[in-house]
């Protein structure tokens, strides 16, 4: 079942436009991954998903109803929850409190409860420091909270944007194993990276995005085989 | 004990200028604008007040209660009128507007019941405890003990409560404060509301201690809570609750020694050397703003 239908939207920042006729779509179950450089598009994409940015035109369906330009609070209560880039948490908030507020929503005390301890049991390292105030975690751990807030939610939709960014290699082993524990778990994932090596191989399917526009898309395996990715993004040769 | 004495006396107008100071700092936190109205919701705080107690008769703590609630609508009011279509503006458009604000209600209110003051009622008389020796005036205890359990009330909601978290998860970040589904105009409105009902509570007990109000009333107190505000770090809660004290206890003390004259320097001053040494205040971190 097609969970997410994007149709043909433009999104412009002023009189800039950043995304040109993109059309993607997300079945449901699935880690699509978009791929590009920087500033080709991929965040203003995921942006215009939850709201924080409207598309001049296009269509954006939902689980069969148009999202498209409706406020990031509504999108976020049907069921897309976006992991911004650069994890953005409330610094001045306790671990809890952060958490607390991806339920912001919720009114259902004891699920909140039960999700909170999912969380924590998917990341220990965030039930350790649950009364610490968030600015004070590394940026691996921020990027943890980032996620277990998002989760608090309930999506289901999950948009990450660039999750591995700034982390030691260890650490981005970890966030993507979670990435395909929460996967597995039902919740449907669209992904954003320049990690693309990492992001394809968790992804199913994917979508190379190069100054606004999808110029290429396929399986995950199409696209680690084909010359201009290998070239362009996976740094092979 | 003269000097017991003075530290109260200090203590209690310190609490007005904090409560005041609080309105300040927290529209700030969340929209960084300087919001120049609010010494006129003090104002009308204490007119409302007033009203309440001498032209209905209510009990002192009904008419506390009830200006505080007439307040918080005004506070919503400014906000939804002239504030929020300036959200994108730039930051000087909306501090324009906010002084606008500030001459509109001074001049409106002028016009619609003159510029006479009036005398507040003595709703308390000249009743004084003891204390270590030192007599201390009913009315200081009285303002006291609002300024402490509405600062406490205060910190209930900012801390323990879903708007008090939206509040604060706002002024970090807004548009990650949207992707939680947080409604950004409700909570700005909240804050707007809980500072101006803390403004109006500060009118009525400044009414009561200073016993004369008039519709300019809100000019000087608003611009020394100001002070307050950036003296403790505009922005931060309990900066503001400590720079109204310390502004309290200074003109007090200035005044006891026997420079009543300079008792309003004294808030400049200190408001130039925070400037010059300490810009972001007590509490504010010294960190150089992002362009």
């Amino acid at each position: 079942m097609t969970m997410l239908a994007v149709k043909d939207i433009d999104v412009y920042y002023g009189n800039i436009q950043a995304l040109k006729g993109v059309t993607v779509t997300v079945e449901e179950g699935e880690i699509v991954t978009l791929i590009g450089a920087n500033g080709a598009g991929k965040s203003t994409l995921l942006k215009t998903l939850s709201g924080l940015l409207k598309p001049k035109s296009g269509s954006i369906e939902f689980l069969g109803n148009s999202i498209a330009g409706k406020p990031a609070q509504g999108i976020v209560k049907s069921g897309i929850s976006h992991v911004p880039e650069g994890r953005r948490v409330f610094a001045n908030l306790t671990v809890e409190e952060n958490l607390e507020l991806g339920a912001f929503l919720r009114k259902d005390k004891k699920g909140i409860e039960a999700d909170m301890k999912k969380v924590y049991d998917t990341f220990p390292r965030l039930l350790e420091r649950r009364k610490q105030m968030s600015g004070t975690l590394s940026g691996g751990e921020q990027q943890m909270l980032a996620m277990g807030r998002a989760i608090m939610a309930k999506p289901k939709l999950l948009l990450l944007d660039e999750p591995s960014m700034g982390l030691a290699p260890l650490m981005v082993k970890t966030i993507f194993e979670v990435v395909k524990d929460i996967n597995e778990q039902g919740t449907t994932i669209l992904l954003v990276e320049q990690n693309a090596n990492m992001a394809l191989s968790v992804a199913s399917r994917g979508y190379v995005i190069e100054t606004g526009k999808v110029v290429l898309s396929g399986s995950a395996d199409e696209l680690q085989s084909s010359e201009e990715v290998r070239k362009a993004y996976l740094g092979g040769h | 004990m003269e000097i017991i004495q003075q530290i109260l006396n200090g203590i209690s107008v310190g609490s007005i200028y904090a409560l005041i100071a609080l309105g300040y700092t927290m529209v700030y936190g969340i929209i960084k604008l300087i919001n120049f109205a609010h010494g006129d919701v003090f104002m009308l705080g204490a007119f409302i007040g007033f009203y309440a107690i001498t032209q209905f008769q209510m009990n002192f703590f009904v008419a506390l209660i009830f200006s505080m609630a007439i307040t918080a609508l005004i506070g919503v009011l400014i906000e939804r009128i002239a504030y929020k279509r300036l959200r994108n503006a730039t930051r000087i458009a909306a501090l324009i507007t906010a002084i606008g604000v500030s001459l509109l209600i001074e001049y409106g209110f002028i016009y619609i019941r003159g510029a006479q003051p009036e005398a507040y009622p003595d709703v308390f008389g000249r009743q004084s405890v003891s204390l270590f020796g030192a007599t201390i005036d009913m009315k200081a205890v009285l303002i006291l003990s609002v300024s402490v359990i509405l600062m406490l009330l205060l910190q209930f909601i900012v801390h323990k409560t879903k708007t008090g978290k939206a509040m604060r998860a706002v002024s970090h970040d807004t548009e990650a404060a949207k992707l939680m589904g947080i409604n950004v105009d409700n909570t700005i409105s909240a804050t707007f509301a809980i500072g101006s009902a803390l403004a109006g509570a500060a009118g009525v007990i400044f009414g009561l201690y200073y016993t004369k109000i008039d519709p300019l009333m809100g000019v000087i107190p608003g611009l020394k809570a100001f002070v307050a505000a950036v003296l403790g770090g505009i922005g931060i809660i309990p900066g503001a609750m400590v720079g109204g004290l310390i502004l309290g206890l200074v003109e007090t003390f200035v005044s006891a020694i026997g420079f009543s004259l300079w008792r309003d320097a004294a808030a400049f001053i200190i408001l130039i050397l925070i400037l010059i040494f300490r810009p972001s205040g007590i509490f504010g971190k010294n960190s150089r703003e992002k362009v």
